[in-house]
């Protein structure tokens, strides 16, 4: 089963689309089709909300739909959610 | 009826309405009381209340008229009947809407006060209803739908879906000659250089970007904090967005993927030919509809995340998402549920011919869910304070 989808292939997050349970065995895709590896999620992801692909630190850009959606300012682990409380804007 | 054609009423014009209205405009706000009370009075006809239309000046003022004008203009407007407080600004208003050689007359309240004004307007009024309901629908091209599309209440489901959806049916009817409208001229912030990509000429990106500096000036003058909980706004954060440059990149989806935008239209400005255009509206829902509602747009497709519920009087606003819990639990502001394309049940192309579909059905005449729940958001934009 699907749970979370990418917008391009080089995006390094992906959106859940069913409630994620921490622990649990996740597997996405690009929306072009394209499956990702399998990955552990750390925390509950709610459907809608981001998983990280990869680890983070602080300063690090998050890709998605392929361009800079802002800067990473927390660290964070593969599987871990990410949202405002980790990633801001570089605008304001 | 094919998938290319609707039922919509020709205006004397020759511009095609998809609504039947007769509008009980008021000039200012403190002729609103004496247009409801004729909308209470003459059955079938649509009072606008509004909070404005009292010393303002400059390009507020044109707006302003812009505005008022545009909306008696539009061809949802079969007729018009004008209130205000006094007759010059009345008078304009009317001017400006019998240019399009519909029925307008304007009534102004000084010197008769409410209760003559409310009878003297009732008789015209009563008029109108009875004549606009002897009208009747033809069968139009899709090429004579002008079309606005914002979305609204965002989350990460509309960029997935809602917002390719509509990108997807601007793609099929500006190819058909249709006019279109986008906007939300802030959340466009982290894709700007995306959009001055899709201008048809270097001069057209020109005009965006100089448009969308000048906005993003004013919010940066203006600003007291880092404008996180309105943008993104609290409801977008929810729904999983985290930053403008993710909203943005949803919000430009329903641009579609090939189509360019042939100009930049000042608020509630009209297009003077057909093709996709960008507006300058605030990103606030019922404020940037009411300006397109006032440039002459006939229809709104609005994609939504967490279940923005806005209708605007004279417009039909159609409401559309991809976020299964949206569909499940406010079923009934939702005109069409594309949320099979988060589980990979339902293609782009195939939400786009559904969505399709249906706004040639509303435009022929079928009720928005907005609509049957007697959403009526006439919300005009205030450049700045009164003299």
């Amino acid at each position: 089963m699907i749970s979370f989808l990418m917008h391009e292939s080089q995006d390094n997050v992906g959106v859940a689309v069913v409630d994620i349970k921490a622990g649990q065995l996740v597997q996405g895709r690009s929306l072009h089709g394209r499956a990702s590896p399998r990955l552990r999620s750390l925390s509950e992801i709610p459907l809608g909300h981001k998983i990280a692909l990869r680890a983070f630190k602080p300063g690090d850009t998050v890709i998605k739909y392929g361009v800079d959606i802002g800067k990473i300012v927390a660290p964070i682990k593969r599987g871990e959610h990410v949202h405002v409380h980790n990633l801001k804007t570089k605008r304001w | 009826m094919k998938n290319s054609t609707f039922l919509g009423y020709r205006r004397k014009n020759k511009r095609v309405g998809t609504r039947n209205h007769v509008v009980i405009l008021p000039v200012d706000d403190i002729s609103n009381a004496a247009c409801e009370a004729v909308a209470n009075i003459v059955k079938g006809t649509l009072a606008l209340p509004h909070a404005y239309g009292r010393l303002q000046f400059g390009e507020d003022l044109e707006l302003f008229f812009r505005t008022m004008i545009g909306t008696g203009s539009n061809p949802n407007v079969a007729a018009v009947v004008v209130i205000g407080i006094e007759p010059g600004w009345t008078k304009r208003i009317v001017d400006g809407i019998a240019k399009t050689g519909k029925p307008v007359t304007g009534f102004s309240i000084e010197r008769f006060g409410d209760l003559q004004t409310i009878a003297s307007a009732a008789r015209v009024a009563k008029e109108y209803v009875q004549w606009a309901s002897e009208l009747g629908r033809v069968e139009c091209p899709l090429n004579e739908l002008y079309v606005s599309v914002k979305c609204g209440e965002s989350d990460t489901t509309t960029g997935l879906g809602s917002c390719p959806t509509v990108g997807n049916v601007i793609d099929r009817i500006v190819a058909a000659g249709a006019t279109a409208s986008f906007g939300e001229t802030s959340e466009l912030t982290g894709g700007e250089d995306i959009v001055r990509a899709k201008a048809a000429t270097p001069k057209v990106a020109e005009e965006f970007m100089a448009v969308w500096q000048a906005y993003t000036d004013m919010i940066m003058k203006e600003k007291t904090d880092d404008l996180s909980e309105s943008q993104p706004t609290k409801g977008n954060i929810r729904g999983g967005l985290s930053t403008i440059e993710e909203k943005a990149m949803g919000n430009i989806e329903k641009l579609g993927r090939r189509t360019k935008f042939v100009g930049c239209l000042k608020p509630a400005e009209a297009p003077n030919k057909k093709g996709l255009w960008f507006m300058d509206t605030s990103s606030a829902a019922a404020e940037a509809v009411t300006l397109w509602a006032a440039s002459g747009a006939v229809v709104h497709l609005f994609p939504t995340g967490q279940g923005n519920i806005i209708g605007n009087p004279i417009e039909p606003v159609i409401k559309l998402s991809a976020n299964p819990i949206t569909c499940r639990t406010m079923s009934e502001h939702i005109d069409l549920d594309v949320s099979a394309i988060l589980m990979g049940k339902m293609s782009i192309e195939k939400a786009g011919e559904k969505l399709l579909a249906l706004t040639l059905r509303t435009a022929s005449g079928r009720l928005t869910a907005a609509e049957a729940l007697g959403h009526r958001e006439f919300v005009m934009t205030k450049l700045y304070r009164s003299a």
